[in-house]
């Protein structure tokens, strides 16, 4: 094996280049985040939905959704329990029917905008972001298609087209973005009749929601789900009857998601700066043509 | 001046019968060569790889609905879980093999080292073309990678990183190909970069072999006790390292079969020994393995899921990575090279079933009901594998590397 020191050196400095390029971008980001200010959120305030499927026709012609398969005044879409995949229900959000404790509750079901979302810290293109005014979004342009954001996120949310061999879009509720940045409320939060539904900045929106437990605290359960699942979510829910008799997943803990990785990802830069050092080394210490012994033999020749 | 010209058509065209003749079509006329090619083997191959092209048309004319049943709460089906997930541990050969007899100058398994390397090349670029069917617009593959980065994605890392090794391993094994052509100086360039490039392979194999299991610790609620771990970068690549070598014992036992005709005699009797020698390093690989497993599932209070149904398939697997080990103990022991191979190959279905369970299998076990593959699905992954095979086989039938080439024997790096 030829190898001089030049071409050692050529050779470990190009390696070292690489890792750097392909490490520093890797760890940078995996940060911990406290959150854009003054970003939107939403509440649901599951004592006052009546289950009668606005939010769902609204975010349809908000988002130009193809037309429902029955009509979205139709109830018999309760007898199971859907997700607010576009494919199945043609809208971003899905209202699902329970009994729990002698009540109908209603739920709506959509993307829960995290605080630091799985989705995002999946995404390897960076086309799913959380934006400053706080919906997480989508960017069709650089999407690959991956849909490791739909295996990373907790709540099953993204869907993705798979019968679209050329433009399949990942979809998802993007809380009206194109609204938002208008000033204009998003669609479901508009049509509720009931105002079951409160678009505002989440901190408004969760002193609103303790507002209205203290103030009724029969009425309510004493939790705010999305205060601090998952690390906190932009999308709340209060309700009568527990969370657990609604499907809300329970098991998530309050870690955010990016955490789980940040380790790992903290120990790239480690890893490629040591591992030449190390093998390397013993390449050195095992090529070495002649021993030492050896060596003083030919001298005294 | 028209004699010279004449000669040097001449030798224009006795270079190009040279090219087409000698290296292309393995020295027979383009006659021969197709008639050699029909035989019982590859006729079913033919059958399964016309299938499975037909189908990967219908994805990319109907989406992947066409063929897979992939879904919104299952997005990855068999094309990852097998091609990606359980393709690049084994894939670890090159790696595994390379640091042996280049970094820890272990001469003794020199003559299986190539063969390992090609493993791992073919064992990556068929990696990246699963990927390429399973991806939804396949053709910004390269987006990762120039145009629009997601740094904080522990997939991000695995794209640069596969995409890097499997540069790093094609380069790696040039070195065969050139002989093969007969071009000697890019081969002296690229042995020149053996260490640098060893280097950079275990720099790139040891973070992406984890990073996979790294992947799913981002779905913890996901993924079942058993198999869900904070460990599971570091079970992923001690397992990687396994699957590696019993990858190499495995290949190897099929070309004393198979491809006799294209090895060497150094390469046909030095196996048993690197068999022996390999088995004793994978069992040692294997103990610590079951060690960590154990480690890891007390470490996440798991072990009350034992007696469920997912409990006892768990007990499948793990019996399998408890006894490999221990075969392979025994088969160093009694000098039986049957046994290191037997044990080499549950070891192999262990490895796979703990891909397959951890990112397919027992993903998403708590949602009832779900559809875990569709056969044309199958058929595409068969195909593929087997279109893997007859490359594999295509290689070595012409390239030295089951043996040395004449012109370079001798010619040690």
């Amino acid at each position: 094996m030829n190898m001089n020191r030049r071409n050692f050196l050529k050779i470990g400095g190009s390696l070292l280049a690489w890792g750097l390029v392909g490490s520093s971008s890797a760890s940078a980001g995996a940060h911990s985040f406290t959150g854009y200010p003054d970003r939107y959120g939403m509440l649901s305030d599951l004592t006052r939905c009546i289950g009668c499927r606005r939010c769902e026709a609204a975010c349809n012609k908000a988002n130009n959704l193809p037309p429902p398969k029955t009509s979205f005044e139709d109830t018999s879409v309760f007898n199971e329990k859907r997700r607010p995949y576009v494919s199945d229900v043609q809208s971003y959000t899905a209202v699902n029917r329970y009994e729990a404790n002698g009540k109908t509750v209603y739920r709506k079901v959509q993307c829960m905008h995290c605080e630091e979302p799985a989705c995002v810290s999946a995404c390897l293109v960076g086309a799913l972001k959380k934006s400053p005014e706080g919906p997480v979004t989508w960017n069709e342009k650089v999407c690959i298609g991956c849909r490791y954001c739909m295996t990373a996120c907790p709540f099953y949310v993204p869907a993705f087209e798979y019968t679209s061999a050329f433009e399949p879009r990942i979809q998802k509720c993007f809380m009206c973005y194109q609204r938002i940045t208008k000033g204009v409320v998003p669609a479901c939060a508009e049509a509720c009749p009931v105002e079951a539904i409160t678009f505002g900045k989440r901190s408004s929106l969760l002193k609103l929601a303790w507002t209205r437990i203290w103030g009724e605290p029969d009425k309510y359960i004493d939790h705010v789900y999305g205060e601090r699942e998952a690390g906190g979510t932009g999308w709340m829910y209060i309700s009568g009857v527990p969370f657990s008799q609604l499907d809300f997943p329970m098991d998530i803990g309050v870690t955010s998601f990016p955490e789980y990785t940040k380790d790992f990802l903290a120990m790239v830069n480690l890893t490629l700066v040591s591992w030449p050092a190390v093998f390397g080394g013993i390449y050195l210490m095992n090529h070495k043509d002649k021993t030492a012994h050896e060596k003083i033999k030919e001298e005294q020749k | 001046m028209t004699e010279i010209i004449e000669t040097e058509n001449l030798r224009k065209t006795e270079t190009v019968d040279y090219w087409i003749n000698e290296l292309l079509f393995d020295k027979l006329s383009i006659k021969e060569y197709v008639k050699s090619l029909i035989n019982p083997f590859n006729v079913v191959a033919g059958i399964i790889v016309l299938t499975g092209l037909y189908f990967i048309f219908l994805r990319f004319t109907e989406g992947l609905s066409a063929v897979t049943d992939s879904s919104n709460l299952q997005p990855w089906g068999l094309f990852l879980g097998v091609g990606l997930f359980s393709g690049v541990p084994f894939s670890a050969s090159g790696f595994v093999m390379g640091t042996a007899v280049y970094i820890f100058g272990l001469k003794k398994y020199k003559p299986v080292v190539t063969n390992a390397i090609l493993l791992g090349f073919l064992g990556y670029l068929f990696a990246v073309i699963f990927l390429m069917i399973d991806l939804g617009r396949p053709w910004r593959i390269y987006y990762p990678m120039f145009l629009s980065f997601g740094p904080a994605s522990v997939m991000f890392l695995v794209a640069w990183h596969v995409a890097l090794y499997l540069s790093v391993q094609a380069m790696e094994f040039s070195t065969s190909a050139f002989e093969w052509l007969g071009l000697k100086p890019l081969r002296k360039m690229v042995i020149g970069m053996t260490l640098g490039l060893t280097v950079a392979g275990i720099m790139l194999s040891t973070l992406h072999q984890s990073a996979l299991g790294a992947m799913f610790l981002l779905a913890p609620g996901k993924v079942h006790p058993l198999w869900w771990s904070s460990y599971m970068p570091w079970l992923f690549l001690v397992s990687s390292l396994a699957a590696g070598l019993v990858y190499v014992i495995l290949v190897s036992k099929l070309t004393q079969l198979f491809m006799k005709n294209r090895a060497d005699s150094n390469y046909l009797s030095s196996l048993d020994e690197i068999t022996l020698g390999i088995g004793k390093a994978c069992s040692l690989i294997l103990f610590t393995y079951v060690g960590l497993r154990l480690t890891s599932i007390t470490y996440e209070n798991a072990w009350g899921y034992l007696n469920t149904p997912y409990g006892h398939w768990f007990l499948i697997e793990f019996i399998m990575f408890a006894v490999a080990p221990i075969l392979l103990f025994y088969g160093v022991q009694i000098k039986s090279v049957g046994t290191v191979q037997f044990g080499a190959l549950l070891a192999m279905i262990a490895i796979l079933f703990n891909r397959l369970n951890t990112t397919y299998i027992t993903f998403n076990w708590q949602i009832p009901h779900r559809e875990l593959f569709y056969w044309k699905e199958v058929i595409v992954v068969i195909a593929v594998l087997t279109i893997e095979i007859l490359v594999y086989r295509w290689i070595v039938n012409r390239m030295p590397v089951l043996r040395q080439h004449p012109d370079f024997i001798g010619d040690e790096h």
